[in-house]
């Protein structure tokens, strides 16, 4: 079988992409001795060989635009060619935090609004300022509708800090979301889903050694502490495992998905995003969940591999 | 109960290590490297000029003829022939010196660290340019040196505040261990000290008893006349010269040199063992057999044009398409100039923008040690062809337009502070995602 393990890509997480890359090509050097692992960058070589039979299955591990919306999806289905992860419908509404937020389980996603450059810029900006941050509240976290990595992300705690975060947002999309900050346990859930069963695996906690979880606290091996699972009485683990579950099936997930949440001080569930291509550096959540679950990484994603050609 | 912080040493790593972590203007350059991406930022020579053909050649004469020396440990300090060779070179510059007194380096970037740690200990001053080289920075952090950025005009380090920056020094106790500087073809500013100049930076430096390092990778890459004389041509007590052969051969040889008094010489020699045992002799030979066996002066005037022809098409395309209010210098030699953007653009947070639009270039805050520099860039023209810096200057000049916009839209917001309700208390667990 031969297998592209598809990383890189042209946007801002191309060198996290990478490492996502070579961290599961090395795990599935172990599970899938007999396959034919090829490492490949999503370029113009790359969409030429969806015409050629190049490859059996390709692992899309290509972080951010492209890869986790639609684009490289459809391109995938319309070439017939199986692939890991979830369609490009889906996936193109979990990678619109705000459509998914509109989407997952009613009450769980923190107040927010979402909206482009341009609607500031004829509406003026002080007006929808000064009516989002009193409709929202402070502290608010402004973000880029969709990326990873928490590249453009701020934390707002006051009204002179919108303008400047937004301005550093808007470097990494043409959307925005302010959206209400909630506190509490982060926690990441990984969720698998092989022979039609979607199942949970146990939740990372993230806690930053210096309290933000931006992205030197992700990518820095040292700058976060995790915990799995998670420090929570086991009926709440249970409640973010069924929660994570319920995201996933309702987005019409498929293969593997990483949920994130915060567990407020009351076991409220808050839902933050969700991801279909999750990273698999050596920093990143899903790997420790895998291992916390007693599994291997290559196993899982031979298994998943094997699901995707059936 | 204590997690899982997925390094068992965290806690192990001296404390110069601190600073060497994942940082999101760092993962961006990763997609600079992509053909599809304009790459303004990196300072690499263009290698393809060289006759690749003929140093096949000259490699493998070299394991043919030398083999057992080329691929045996050499001396310390370097091989002999070539520190003859490189006094050569420098004589273009007006460096006239003594073999023993050349210390042969894994390129210059070596020489600079090697310096550094025979001069520096944690908390030491050292004085540089205001900007000053990455690369350089990055040795001083390494060492815990103070680092002080003395302003330049025109001409490039400005002596008044050469002079002003010392006498604080001097006055606050200070160990002022030398004065960092670039004089031709300043990396980043472009700049290049005239000769009054740097008789008067070395008479300062001088009168308070401060060596001068000075770094002259660029001297040989000017467009116009003859090489400008180094500083040490004008005092070899008092000034320790760094060389370096990746500009004028090529970068992956990795071989530069040091000139320095004889006392400084001993403990760079001592350093340098202590660091590698001895420089490549494989490489050493290859280049010593290059400067033997072919025009290496006709090679520097063909890098030389070239460079000078990428300079132009830079600033051509800059006087094209850059936004009013946006201003550059104009080098004489080199690789880079120095852009400043209109205020209060800033570089660092322009850069996701400029990504997305395939240019890449280096934002102004890496050359300093104290966070300037965020309204300016760093613009590269070694490396692509002509036509591609003109379209990468075109691809920036949108994305500065674009973030002009963005100010445009935001930098007037004012809230209605009547509307904001009170701020919670902050835990630092927070859905920033």
């Amino acid at each position: 079988m031969r297998v592209a393990i598809l990383s890189g890509g042209l946007n801002a997480e191309r060198d996290v992409s990478l490492r996502s890359g070579r961290r599961v090509s090395q795990a599935l050097r172990a599970s899938m001795s007999d396959a034919e692992l090829i490492e490949v960058d999503l370029d113009a070589e790359f969409l030429d060989s969806l015409n050629s039979d190049s490859y059996d299955v390709v692992v899309p591990l290509i972080h951010g635009v492209i890869g986790e919306d639609a684009t490289l999806r459809s391109m995938l289905e319309l070439k017939g060619i199986p692939f890991i992860g979830s369609g490009a419908a889906s996936a193109a509404r979990a990678f619109d935090k705000g459509i998914a937020a509109g989407l997952v389980p009613p009450g769980s996603a923190p107040p927010f609004v979402a909206f482009p450059q341009s609607f500031f810029r004829e509406m003026g900006a002080p007006r929808i300022l000064t009516s989002v941050i009193s409709g929202i509240g402070l502290p608010l976290v402004v973000k880029p509708i969709s990326g990873g990595s928490a590249l453009g992300v701020r934390l707002c705690t006051g009204a002179d800090q919108v303008a400047p975060a937004l301005v550093d947002a808007f470097g990494y999309g043409d959307r925005v979301m302010l959206q209400q900050a909630v506190f509490g346990t982060e926690l990441a859930v990984t969720v698998i889903d092989l022979d039609g069963i979607a199942t949970a695996l146990p939740p990372v906690e993230i806690v930053p050694v210096g309290g933000i979880y931006d992205f030197h606290a992700r990518y820095t091996a040292g700058a976060t502490e995790f915990f799995t699972p998670a420090r929570l009485d086991p009926d709440t683990l249970n409640r973010v495992c069924s929660y994570a579950v319920s995201v996933h099936e309702v987005l019409g997930l498929r293969a593997i998905s990483r949920v994130d949440v915060i567990v407020d001080s009351q076991g409220e569930i808050w839902f933050l995003e969700v991801n279909v291509a999750p990273g698999m550096t050596e920093t990143s959540l899903v790997p420790q969940a895998i291992e916390a679950a007693g599994l291997q990484v290559g196993q899982v994603f031979s298994d998943l591999i094997y699901q995707a050609v059936r | 109960m204590a997690g899982n912080r997925l390094d068992p040493w965290v806690d192990s790593y001296a404390e110069r290590a601190q600073g060497l972590t994942a940082s999101a203007i760092r993962a961006l350059f990763a997609v600079a490297s992509r053909p599809e991406v304009v790459s303004l930022a990196g300072g690499m020579p263009y290698v393809s000029a060289l006759d690749s053909d003929r140093f096949a050649q000259i490699a493998a004469k070299v394991v043919r003829d030398q083999g057992t020396v080329a691929l045996q440990y050499g001396s310390g300090q370097g091989d002999p022939t070539l520190r003859e060779q490189i006094l050569e070179i420098s004589g273009l510059v007006g460096v006239r010196s003594h073999p023993d007194d050349v210390v042969v380096t894994a390129g210059s970037q070596m020489g600079l660290d090697l310096v550094t740690k025979v001069f520096c200990d944690p908390g030491d001053t050292v004085l540089v340019e205001s900007p000053s080289y990455v690369g350089a920075l990055g040795v001083f952090r390494s060492y815990q040196c103070n680092v002080v950025h003395v302003a330049m005009d025109h001409e490039g380090l400005d002596p008044q505040a050469l002079r002003e920056a010392l006498g604080q020094a001097k006055s606050s106790g200070s160990r002022v261990k030398f004065i960092y500087t670039i004089p031709s073809f300043h990396n980043p500013a472009g700049l290049t000290q005239g000769l009054q100049r740097r008789k008067e930076i070395l008479a300062i430096a001088q009168e308070f008893n401060v060596p001068i390092l000075e770094d002259d990778p660029y001297g040989l890459l000017g467009f116009e006349g003859e090489p400008p004389k180094a500083i040490r041509s004008l005092d070899d007590q008092g000034v320790i010269y760094l060389g370096s052969f990746s500009k004028i051969i090529a970068s992956g040889l990795r071989v530069g040199w040091v000139i320095a008094p004889h006392g400084v010489r001993e403990k760079l020699v001592l350093a340098a063992e202590a660091a590698t045992l001895c420089p490549s002799n494989f490489s050493q030979l290859t280049v010593s057999r290059y400067l033997s066996e072919e025009n290496w002066q006709q090679q520097i005037k063909v890098f030389q044009e070239l460079y000078r022809e990428r300079r132009d098409a830079l600033l051509q395309a800059m006087q094209a398409y850059m936004p009013t209010g946006t201003t550059w210098t104009v080098p004489q030699g080199g690789f880079y100039s120095w852009v400043t953007l209109p205020a209060p653009l800033n570089a660092t947070n322009m850069l996701p923008r400029a990504i997305s639009s395939l240019v890449a270039y280096v934002p102004g805050t890496g050359f300093y040690a104290d966070g300037q520099g965020s309204t300016n860039l760093r613009l590269s023209y070694c490396y692509p062809q002509p036509d591609r810096i003109a379209e990468g200057v075109r691809r920036l000049a949108g994305v500065i337009d674009a973030e002009l916009d963005l100010i445009n839209t935001f930098g007037a917001a004012q809230t209605d502070q009547t509307a904001t309700p009170p701020v919670r208390s902050i835990n630092p667990l927070s859905n920033l995602n």
